[in-house]
């Protein structure tokens, strides 16, 4: 790579750098080829990253006014909307912030599934990846529980009591969850210790998830490795920067209308009823990033087996790497796997729709359908398909049509739209 | 572009999805009224909060707590905005009690506009035993606590009836058309006339409902007014930047022979 032979221009910058070479880094980081043809699904790496740090810097703020403990915890969070100066702003950014964090998260993963970036060799960004992902889920869970709200309190004590499947250890596993025999104030003052320090973990991995990705270097819509640098990539900055820059403002522009307009939106107005051991809501249902999870849960008779298939099928998106056979990354060059994304698009959105509904008649035949088909694409159409699946010419550059005449790839996705 | 297009497609879609799936999950049509704190530049009615305050200091006081609010409050910007003499007088006619003195005995005295809303009960257990055993909620959040918000509130204040033949009501439990499971244990709160408003506009159950519900949707966001005036702000700001930087983006991807 370029950057190794890099010499800072100061005296004093080489004796720096001759000792910790964080000036090299940045220029690492400055010439770090791109490819070219990166379309906004891409942009969402930076987008994660500044939601991250919003969370992490709106959250140690409000940890300062916030109080973990069961008869104070409501009232300190009341305390943040009332009387903290813009203390509401901050509250909404972090809670509406969790929900943008998911937003871009699944844009993210589903890109990744589009355009193959799991496969060889990123199997190792995307494992890490899912990591972040699982500890995000966890880290928002935990969250979600600290207002001490009726929502709080009964989500807590459904997921937590999950763990009462495990055959023989069960029971105390839930009692050592809980620090006692119910979710309670040990319970809350743990989450927020958690709450307050799996951010940092996701922070380190997404450190590693960037330097993995800076082996390989970025994939791209067509699938193709590339040579780098050529005439196929650009610098990272500014090319990239800039173009990060502009789809965060625009992501940031649906972020400012949740916030300042509808900031209880996508929660749950029981979470603003203080937390009563003694009264359970009419329906229990976890924030809407969880809901596709929940309804794989709930679609399984069997507590143990609903709570193994809901690991499942996260786990099984960390081996997906080794299902998924085919050697062409892109679904622009595989018409049949193009298809089969958009139906697993809306099997996971009608699995989410389906978590939010009573687990009951139509509703749950429709959530056993899709959980069905969530499996079945992975662990069965993914591995017979990328044998079989007739693909389409592959081009061997960005710049380069597959033949002399045929239209290059840009063109390809214009005609199928 | 075309992939701008697509995107910002995308973008917009998702709201109207989230707020669609989200919305209309309660379909019961519940009565609403033109709120003058809904919408992007939504603010309270300054004289339907004062009025507000009055319905609820005495009608629902005598049963709602209200714990997070502060008789000074009454006179924060984009509250009711009582003048602070009106407020300490609001507060004056109320009992709290202090202490411990240097004698370590403690005392009543008049309460100061630092004091929170004195409460009805002493506790949840007094205020369920003189209710019937019904609890009545604290309703400094209570807009925000209840599916459907201001509409809510103000449905159920005017749903009650007669409930229909047939049906048998326990002894203490109204009908009300709007909650849930049509029982509830209070009874119908606001008869025609039953304050009399400073201001001199006629005290119907309708008008007292549509000022209490106001009142009510202020103190579970008192900063309303600032979050709608930050957000047109922010996202004017927002819409500029992002033009400017969608231009020198263009201009930056110029020369290279891509399209972005």
């Amino acid at each position: 790579m370029s950057d190794h032979n890099y010499v800072p221009s100061s005296k004093l910058g080489k004796w720096f750098n001759d000792r910790l070479p964080l000036l090299s880094l940045s220029a690492h980081l400055r010439e770090y080829p791109t490819p070219k043809n990166l379309n906004y699904w891409w942009t969402f790496g930076g987008i994660l990253t500044f939601c991250l740090i919003t969370q992490i810097i709106t959250g140690i703020i409000l940890g300062m006014h916030y109080v973990a403990h069961v008869d104070f915890a409501f009232d300190s969070v009341e305390h943040i909307m009332r009387d903290v100066n813009y203390g509401w702003l901050i509250r909404y950014v972090h809670a509406n912030g969790a929900s943008m964090f998911f937003l871009a998260v699944y844009i993210h993963i589903f890109r990744a599934l589009y355009y193959g970036s799991y496969k060889s060799p990123r199997e190792i960004i995307w494992i890490i990846g899912m990591i972040i992902y699982l500890l995000m889920m966890m880290t928002a869970f935990m969250g979600y529980v600290l207002p001490w709200g009726q929502m709080s309190f009964w989500g807590a004590t459904v997921i937590t009591s999950l763990f009462s499947a495990i055959p023989m250890f069960g029971e105390s596993v839930t009692n050592w969850l809980w620090g006692g025999f119910a979710v309670g104030n040990p319970t809350l003052t743990r989450f927020f210790s958690l709450h307050y320090l799996l951010p940092f973990l996701i922070l380190g991995l997404v450190i590693l998830h960037i330097w993995a990705l800076h082996v390989p270097g970025n994939n791209n819509p067509i699938g193709i490795e590339l040579k780098k640098p050529s005439k196929d990539t650009v610098p990272f900055h500014p090319y990239i920067v800039i173009k990060d820059l502009f789809a965060l403002l625009l992501f940031l522009i649906v972020f400012a209308f949740f916030v300042f307009y509808s900031p209880n939106i996508l929660g749950h107005s029981d979470n603003y009823i203080e937390a009563n051991p003694m009264i359970t809501p009419a329906h229990i249902v976890p924030e809407w990033y969880l809901l596709p999870f929940y309804a794989i849960l709930r679609s399984v008779p069997d507590k143990l087996l609903g709570v193994v298939a809901m690991f499942a099928s996260i786990f099984i998106l960390v081996i997906l790497p080794w299902l998924d056979t085919s050697k062409i990354r892109s679904a622009i060059f595989r018409p049949i796997y193009k298809q089969l994304y958009w139906i697993l698009v809306l099997d996971v959105i009608i699995l989410g729709y389906m978590g939010a509904m009573p687990a009951e008649g139509t509703y749950l035949l429709i959530a056993r359908l899709a959980t069905t088909y969530y499996f079945v694409h992975f662990l069965i159409i993914l591995p017979i398909l990328g044998k079989k699946e007739k693909t389409l010419p592959v081009p061997p550059s960005i710049t380069e049509p597959v033949l002399a005449d045929a239209p290059n790839p840009q063109m390809f996705k214009k005609q199928e739209e | 572009m075309k992939n701008l297009i697509k995107l910002i497609y995308f973008i917009f879609l998702s709201i109207i999805l989230f707020s669609q799936c989200l919305l209309a999950e309660d379909k019961k049509q519940l009565l609403t009224n033109n709120w003058s704190f809904k919408g992007y530049f939504g603010k309270f009615d300054r004289s339907a909060l004062q009025r507000g305050y009055q319905v609820y200091a005495e009608v629902c006081a005598s049963c709602h707590s209200m714990k997070y609010l502060s008789y000074r409050n009454l006179a924060e910007k984009g509250g009711p905005e009582f003048s602070k003499d009106q407020a300490k007088a609001i507060a004056s006619n109320f009992e709290v009690t202090d202490g411990p003195n240097d004698d370590g005995d403690m005392f009543t005295r008049q309460a100061k506009l630092s004091d929170k809303f004195v409460q009805p009960y002493r506790n949840d257990k007094e205020a369920i035993a003189s209710n019937g055993g019904a609890y009545p909620p604290d309703m400094s959040v209570l807009v925000k606590a209840r599916k459907g918000g201001a509409d809510y509130i103000y449905s159920v204040l005017l749903g009650y009836e007669d409930p229909p033949s047939g049906t048998t009501l326990d002894d203490g439990v109204y009908y009300n058309k709007f909650i849930y499971g049509n029982n509830i244990k209070m009874p119908k709160p606001l008869m025609d006339g039953q304050v009399e408003y400073n201001d001199g506009t006629e005290a119907t159950e309708e008008q007292m409902a549509k000022d209490v519900v106001t009142f009510l949707a202020w103190s579970a966001e008192p900063h309303l007014e600032a979050r709608h005036k930050i957000g047109f702000r922010a996202i004017i700001y927002l819409i500029i930047i992002t033009i400017l930087v969608y231009f020198s983006m263009k201009k930056i991807w110029s020369r290279v022979e891509s399209e972005i």
